[in-house]
């Protein structure tokens, strides 16, 4: 077991335990600070999987400003503790049978290996079969030349740039969406 | 490579949010399981990422940006139907049933 293997143990630990915490805390507020203990600790194993960048955003993003916007709401709205907060058991049963279906299914994803996929595409017909296009150069290589950033935004700028010119117009929309609903008469 | 322990991870934060969202009732814990769900599928994209090139950390930074815009929309939702309702229970948010 490596030091990586225990560091990544220290933080899924985190995660999973802080998420448990975040669905089951009757006050909106403390669920709301448990979810953002979760973010913090997938920051991390973010940063484990050589994903700097991504690891940033996901601090500075979600972290920050989503959850701020969420404290907003939960302080806005100024709730009273309901009395029974969670559902009858029969949705408690049909919940825990269907995340334990869902778990099962999910984690049958751990027997996808490099291995495996290359048996899987080796069976394809031979048009679908191109080996650079399934592994573009991604394994055994060292940190990349570019830096943190410059891995993302090269590929971002070129290959993927109309989409991220669209996401300015869904940012648009959302601010526009967000001011008309939230507005009570315009 | 933590390939295969991060996809599992990522299986039990995806289940822990549907069993939110499906046992609570305060429809801002519902949505904050929703935003938890989304991290669990980034979660798979940088694993994955690591595999297959970076592509997978772009899909990442979009789901972001889909997830902030989310967020925003959703919570003005909710604030005007507690104007209409005064409540954020979900078993009161009856609007559209006929």
């Amino acid at each position: 077991m490596t030091a990586l293997t225990v560091v990544f143990g220290i933080f899924a630990i985190w995660a999973v335990v802080s998420a448990l915490l975040c669905i089951t805390r009757t006050n909106a507020m403390a669920s709301a600070l448990w979810l953002v203990s979760t973010m913090f600790a997938l920051a991390g194993i973010y940063v484990l999987l050589q994903a700097e960048f991504i690891a940033a955003i996901q601090v500075l993003v979600y972290a920050g400003a989503v959850m701020v916007l969420f404290l907003f709401v939960i302080m806005l709205l100024n709730v009273e503790e309901t009395p029974r907060e969670w559902k009858r058991w029969p949705v408690w049963l049909l919940a825990s049978g269907l995340a334990a279906v869902l778990t099962a299914e999910l984690v049958t994803l751990r027997g996808y290996s490099p291995g495996r996929l290359a048996r899987e595409i080796s069976t394809m017909p031979d048009s679908m079969a191109i080996p650079a296009y399934v592994f573009p150069g991604a394994m055994g290589t060292g940190p990349d030349p570019r830096g943190v950033v410059g891995k993302i935004a090269e590929p971002l700028f070129q290959a993927y740039l109309i989409p991220f010119e669209i996401t300015s117009v869904l940012l648009l929309a959302a601010v526009i969406g967000a001011v008309v609903l939230a507005k009570k008469r315009l | 490579m933590l390939l295969g322990p991060s996809l599992a991870l990522s299986a039990v934060l995806f289940a822990l949010g549907v069993v939110g969202v499906l046992i609570r009732r305060n429809v801002v814990v519902v949505f904050m399981c929703v935003e938890l769900m989304l991290n669990a599928v980034n979660l798979t994209l940088v694993a994955l990422a690591q595999l297959h090139g970076t592509s997978g950390q772009i899909m990442v930074f979009f789901v972001m940006t889909v997830a902030a815009a989310e967020a925003v929309v959703g919570l003005a939702i909710i604030l005007a139907i507690f104007r209409h309702v005064q409540t954020v229970d979900l078993k009161q948010f009856n609007l559209l049933k006929g």
